[in-house]
């Protein structure tokens, strides 16, 4: 098994990553820097981690959505390899086109960092089938840009092709019905607001981040 | 695209907003410390962003056309910003 982050100027959620998907599922894992115009072979998990790449510079995301690693990554998506953006990996693939929307400022203007009960919306997907039937899950997040936003008609999209597949039982930021993780219409890219890489095991309060990673590797 | 030759230079201004309907919070939370501070009247305040930049040739309808594709590709976010672009 063999995951690779990519690692943006900014990026501070990229070791964490490392450290949560070696422990939860075994993989060897991969740093690669975003001025890489090539990514290893058989990858079975690329990760964007959270952080503030390029300082969050025009908007968040916007400027590494541009980094010569990301054709790359495009390119792996659309051969159907997993890829996760997180927190700030999230931002990145809505500016990069790879998801839909957008993540604004919260709508309470702050940054909101703690732990949130999360409601698995869709259990049969790339993301979390190893949440067996559990619907309930605990991730921390840490964002102050994490308002999900995208228009009426791709809102209800979305939930007709059961792509929400993680929900806030208790909304810290304001997002657009209550989303917190979404995947695109091939099912293998996910973005998420709340960490996995931050409950990958029960001293960090929560275990239910390494199912993610154990899902994703599973399905590769 | 423009490459980087001498000649004719062309400035251009862009003004980046959110879009009617996407709900501007640093704009409410202006408008709410305005109001704090006796302008009651003041209503709608929007915060946006201004990019200038020059750029070569005479030509201002190609030059609005250049830019209106850079704020397309990275300027603007379509998703959430309308952009106005003045070349002068």
């Amino acid at each position: 098994m063999k995951a690779a982050i990519v690692v943006f100027p900014g990026s501070n959620c990229d070791r964490d990553c490392r450290v949560a998907i070696e422990r939860s599922t075994g993989a060897a894992v991969t740093m690669i820097w975003h001025q890489e115009t090539a990514l290893p072979a058989g990858l079975d998990l690329i990760v964007l981690p959270g952080g503030f790449s390029y300082g969050d510079y025009l908007r968040a995301g916007a400027m590494a959505a541009l980094s010569p690693v990301m054709a790359e990554v495009r390119a792996a998506a659309g051969r159907g390899v997993p890829v996760a953006g997180v927190c700030n990996g999230f931002q990145i693939l809505c500016e990069a086109g790879l998801l839909p929307g957008a993540l604004l400022r919260n709508a309470a203007l702050k940054y909101v960092c703690k732990p949130v009960a999360l409601e698995v919306t869709n259990l049969q997907t790339r993301f979390t089938a190893a949440f067996g039937d559990r619907r309930e899950a605990t991730m921390t997040v840490g964002n102050g840009e994490g308002n999900y936003f995208a228009n009426e008609a791709t809102l209800d999209r979305l939930e007709g092709e059961g792509r929400v597949v993680f929900r806030y039982r208790d909304n810290p930021n304001g997002s657009a019905r209550a989303i917190a993780g979404i995947i695109n219409e091939g099912g293998n890219v996910l973005g998420i607001m709340p960490h996995p890489d931050r409950a990958f095991e029960g001293e960090l309060g929560s275990a239910d981040g390494a199912l993610v990673f154990k899902s994703a590797m599973a399905s590769a | 695209m423009f490459n980087a030759s001498e000649g004719i230079r062309l400035k251009a201004t862009v003004h980046v907003f959110l879009k009617p309907g996407v709900l501007d919070v640093q704009g409410k939370a202006v408008e709410n410390a305005l109001h704090g501070l006796g302008w009651t009247a003041v209503g709608n305040v929007r915060i946006g962003r201004v990019i200038e930049f020059d750029l070569p040739g005479a030509d201002h309808a190609a030059a609005e056309a250049e830019v209106k594709a850079m704020c397309e590709r990275l300027l603007a976010n379509p998703v959430i910003e309308g952009y106005r672009v003045e070349v002068t």
